[in-house]
């Protein structure tokens, strides 16, 4: 594959799974009708028990509730295995197999590894794997935007959720740009490129999008200060909670109450 | 007077874009800033609005000279952005929020606006423009008529007095060209300043009253529309007609210089 069609597909890859993302959160699951500010702190209450949890068995349970949730939100399990648990699991694993070997403790069989790196590299596998399945819940069922607006209600200063909120819609936008540029060079290139030719293009590319990037933004600062921005940012927050929200939030608290006394 | 531009250069980087240009608009009137790409229409719109100032000359609005000194008063900021909006030609670098209703709501709540207030305006704007079921949409993944109508709804929501647009009706299928010279024609009545700037003259004598040439960032003409389009030598010189080879009903072809009309 040439380096033009292998950058295109990667951009495309990009935008494919920004839609997704979006795609999911807009579907009628369980997670998808709970409101934003509940799911941001339930989930993020269950990620910190599961990495507070002194045992093994009440960190796999919470995994195995990830998964049942991410079942009735509608959310493949296919999705989740390629976009969490693979990457989770290399990542973590490389840091891991050592522990196997260097902790001291009782060695299992005639192997070369002992119990207690066996639970160690254990506890550090499962806790990423489930910290990482509970917040790609959050990301899969909850249009970006409550997210944010959720981040406002925890008192995250409001420059911060603007600035971010508004870095994430641009960058979506430059991707666009991008690939649109790729693809019109794809459009008038005729055999394989050079080691330099690529570079070249990369460089010249890269510089393109840093100038656009850059009068985008000036751009940008201009359209806020012509609607009255003055440095500070106001927003509205408006979230309205329904019996169904109270009902998550007293099973969240439940789950995380159960989880915490389990796993002390 | 509303606007008095009284000899503006403006540069950018020591390119002129606007060169000794004098000008006066009257309160409640509706101008066309006509020109080819490159004339210097944008860049006068964006000294009208106070977000870039004069190198030489001076723009005074409603008496009061527009400088930077003057935008660092909180008062005079307010009330002058409550009164003037400008439309940018890329919706995209005016949708910078995360759904459609905060979009338009960005404004009013900048400019103070209690909250009760801003849901009520912004939720009465987008069902007059009909675009009340994008309200909870992402504006990046809005159709090209869709995010105009958007940007434009985040003005028309200040209610304000002048509204400056770039292009409005630029790189928009028919039926929304028509849809949003027909929203312009008819907002507040007429009594409102419109200044439009754009190089289609298919709409001009709907959209304006005076209309002003601007060719290499110098004001080459100000007359009514009507004037402006019989003059065929002036529309030639500013680039805003040209010869192409054309067929027309009794089968015949030939090149020369002419408009295009919907």
């Amino acid at each position: 594959m040439s380096f033009l069609e292998r950058t295109l597909e990667g951009l495309h890859e990009a935008m494919q799974r920004a839609f997704e993302a979006e795609h999911s959160a807009a579907s009628r699951g369980l997670l998808q009708q709970i409101d934003a500010r509940i799911k941001v702190l339930g989930l993020f209450a269950l990620i910190v028990a599961a990495t507070m949890s002194r045992r093994l068995w009440p960190i796999a349970a919470l995994l195995a509730l990830a998964i049942v949730l991410t079942a009735l939100s509608r959310i493949s399990i296919r999705t989740l295995v390629s976009r969490v648990w693979i990457g989770a699991l290399l990542f973590t694993g490389a840091i891991a197999v050592p522990a196997l070997f260097l902790t001291p403790g009782t060695a299992i069989g005639s192997l070369p590894i002992t119990r207690q790196g066996a639970t160690t590299a254990g506890f550090l596998i499962l806790r990423v794997e489930t910290a990482a399945t509970l917040a790609i819940l959050l990301v899969f069922t909850t249009p970006w935007a409550h997210v944010l607006k959720a981040l406002r209600v925890f008192r995250v200063p409001v420059v911060f959720v603007a600035v971010f909120g508004m870095t994430c819609r641009y960058i979506l936008l430059l991707l666009d740009t991008a690939h649109d540029m790729f693809e019109s060079r794809r459009s008038r290139t005729v055999g394989t490129l050079s080691g330099s030719e690529r570079r070249h293009m990369a460089v010249a590319s890269a510089g393109v999008l840093l100038n656009r990037s850059s009068q985008l933004s000036g751009d940008v600062y201009l359209a806020m200060q012509s609607r009255g921005f003055r440095g500070e940012v106001y927003v509205l927050d408006d979230f309205r909670m329904t019996l169904r929200d109270w009902a998550a939030l007293a099973t969240f608290a439940a789950l995380v109450a159960a989880a915490v006394w389990a796993g002390r | 007077m509303l606007f008095d531009l009284d000899r503006v250069t403006f540069r950018y980087e020591g390119v002129i874009a606007l060169d000794d240009l004098s000008l006066s608009i009257p309160e409640g009137s509706r101008v066309g800033l006509l020109g080819a790409n490159g004339s210097g229409k944008s860049t006068l719109l964006r000294l009208l609005d106070g977000l870039c100032f004069p190198q030489d000359g001076s723009i005074r609005f409603r008496g009061s000279e527009l400088t930077e000194a003057r935008f660092a008063e909180d008062d005079f900021a307010c009330g002058f952005r409550r009164e003037v909006g400008l439309v940018f030609q890329n919706p995209d670098v005016q949708l910078f929020n995360p759904t459609v209703f905060d979009e338009v709501a960005f404004g009013p709540l900048q400019l103070r606006w209690p909250k009760s207030e801003v849901r009520e305006r912004v939720a009465g704007i987008l069902d007059r423009l009909r675009i009340a079921h994008l309200r909870d949409r992402v504006p990046h993944r809005l159709s090209g008529g869709e995010k105009k109508r958007v940007a434009l709804a985040s003005m028309l929501v200040l209610d304000p007095a002048v509204l400056l647009l770039d292009e409005p009706t630029a790189s928009l299928d028919p039926r929304s060209q028509s849809q949003i010279i027909d929203l312009l024609v008819e907002w507040g009545g007429g009594a409102k300043t419109v200044i439009v700037a754009t190089h289609d003259l298919a709409d001009l004598e709907d959209i304006a009253d005076r209309c002003c040439v601007l060719d290499s960032g110098r004001l080459v003409a100000e007359r009514a529309p009507a004037e402006i389009l019989r003059d065929r030598d002036l529309l030639e010189r500013a680039n805003l007609v040209h010869a192409h080879r054309h067929r027309h009903a009794s089968g015949a072809m030939h090149s020369h210089p002419h408009e295009h009309r919907r």
